[in-house]
């Protein structure tokens, strides 16, 4: 193997699985605190993806209109909590898992019925379709840009966890709720900004997968939903930074079945990486990164 | 501050029509340590529950001062300065030991590096200063324990309720525990309620004694007025004497 292929195949790895990590990340957020999985979480990147369809034709330029997509999901965030949670908060852990399916459905069905189930062509900038060579390489800009947002965004995550005042309640409330409730935390107003910071992922995630498929419908949160998931399943669903792990050991799995696979078998690629998934569970049941604690509510 | 006082007004908890408390009336000064006895099942920690909000208490009322805070949240009362520590211990196990206690501190508004810079100087003052960057998962019981007591501190409260602070703890650290105890009332100007089976560590520790079987209040006041109730000996110290 040459220095192009390695570079090629790292760049690869890195590209998806800080797509993968940013997801699931967002989902691990939620689930540290209520123990539960926002099964609207992928209607997130959808709410995004289609306020950017919404601005295609206004004259703001496009980080600006990316800004405000990304906005809407972290508001989608929020209100996925006032409306499908924090009501049945108190009732079992069914009850919140049903909303957020139902919540799921009404965001899908409501962009069926007000848009179109046909794909909708979304604004990129120019700078999504360029490329640059290195070592003989064609490396697509996107997939740089991809690569740099997710280690921003994580490093920035990361500041904010251990460094302020957020980060420490809202680490206190995934450790122990109720006993973060007792000591004085403001539990309502933790969850919220929980989704909220779920809703930033979500959103940044859209532009970044928008930036390689184009366009977007009705169901294009269910891929994202799907991968940040079986991405926490398999880095531990109580670590943040199994989370991440989980997200890029996905995507070096994903990419290794790309190279090695011979083209017929191709297309059979997901089946290969499943079984690596049950695999890695057979081995290391509750993930790869254990959460300290147990997963039961508190 | 000094003429405020945790007062409950014959509290009376009932779970699903058993009657766990039956009418209690008790009063925390500031600057006292009150023990709370009584044998198991009495409904000592039913009590402390009602006081700092996790059970509602059926009829009564928990007063700070001329303040009622019965129907409070939990999170509301300890804002309001009643703090505790729990018989099974709850920290946040992943957190360091720093930042288990500057929890209750950052909550009532302090910024994090004064949370921080508290967190140290109490940790300090209960010889847990080593284990401050540890995660509290990582502690052993008895640390853990005090970890607790300085967590409920660090919100700097008026009221301290301890549900058997040294349980699990051996002669030296209950002793060490004990005289570190004796000395918060005076210095922090609170009022400390603690409920233990250890009855000599209650005996030099506490001020006056409130001793309560099946829900009922059986007896208070001095801790040698209580020793000498007939119906306390009879119900509690009166079979820890005879058994070995």
């Amino acid at each position: 193997m040459d220095v192009g292929t390695i570079l090629q195949f790292t760049l690869d790895v890195l590209n998806l699985g800080s797509l993968y990590a940013l997801m699931a990340l967002g989902l691990v957020v939620i689930y540290g605190i209520l123990k539960l999985v926002n099964f609207a979480y992928g209607e997130l990147v959808m709410v995004a993806g289609y306020t950017l369809y919404l601005l295609n034709g206004s004259p703001l330029p496009w980080l600006i209109m990316a800004l405000v997509a990304v906005c809407m999901a972290v508001i989608g965030g929020i209100t996925t909590d006032l409306v499908a949670f924090r009501p049945v908060r108190a009732n079992s852990l069914t009850a919140m898992l049903i909303t957020s399916f139902a919540f799921s459905t009404l965001l899908q069905n409501a962009a069926l019925l007000f848009i179109s189930p046909r794909a909708r062509n979304v604004p990129l900038p120019e700078i999504f379709t360029q490329s640059v060579t290195m070592l003989g390489v064609i490396i697509p800009v996107r997939n740089l840009i991809t690569i740099a947002s997710a280690f921003i965004l994580l490093g920035a995550f990361t500041l904010v966890m251990k460094r302020t005042v957020l980060g420490m309640a809202l680490r206190a409330a995934a450790s122990n709720f109720t006993m973060a409730r007792m000591v004085g935390i403001p539990a309502n107003f933790i969850i919220t900004v929980a989704f909220a910071i779920s809703g930033l992922f979500a959103g940044v995630v859209a532009m970044l997968w928008l930036g390689r498929i184009g366009a977007v419908v009705p169901g294009i949160g269910l891929e994202p939903l799907l991968v940040a998931f079986i991405a926490c399943v398999i880095g531990g669903m109580r670590s943040l930074v199994g989370a991440v792990v989980g997200g890029y050991l996905l995507a070096l799995i994903d990419v290794s079945f790309n190279y090695a696979l011979p083209p017929d078998l191709l297309s059979f690629r997901d089946a290969f990486t499943f079984t690596m998934v049950i695999v890695i569970l057979l081995l290391r049941p509750s993930g790869l990164i254990k959460g300290p604690d147990t997963g039961k509510r508190t | 501050m000094s003429n405020r006082r945790l007062r409950i007004n014959e509290v009376s908890v009932e779970f699903s029509g058993l009657r766990a408390l039956d009418k209690v009336s008790l009063t925390i000064e500031t600057g006292e340590i009150l023990g709370l006895i009584g044998p198991n099942g009495s409904g000592k920690t039913t009590l402390v529950n009602a006081i700092t909000g996790q059970v509602r208490p059926s009829t009564g009322a928990v007063c700070i001062g001329d303040e009622e805070i019965t129907a409070l949240s939990p999170r509301r009362i300890a804002l309001k300065g009643i703090t505790r520590s729990f018989q099974q211990v709850r920290l946040f196990n992943d957190l360091s030991v720093v930042e288990n206690v500057a929890a209750t501190s950052l909550a009532k508004g302090l910024s994090l590096r004064a949370a921080r810079q508290t967190a140290r100087e109490l940790l300090v003052d209960f010889n847990l200063s080593d284990f401050g960057d540890m995660a509290a998962g990582a502690l052993n019981h008895g640390d853990k324990r005090r970890v607790e007591i300085v967590r409920a501190l660090a919100g700097d409260p008026s009221f301290l309720l301890l549900d058997e602070p040294a349980a699990g703890m051996n002669e030296t650290e209950s002793d060490a525990l004990l005289a570190t105890l004796a000395e918060l009332p005076a210095s922090r100007a609170l009022g400390i309620l603690v409920i233990d089976h250890d009855m000599s560590l209650i005996m030099r520790l506490c001020h006056r004694l409130h001793v309560i079987s099946s829900g009922k209040t059986i007896g208070e006041g001095s801790v040698e007025t209580v020793r000498s109730l007939p119906a306390v000996v009879e119900a509690y110290l009166g079979t820890s004497e005879t058994s070995p």
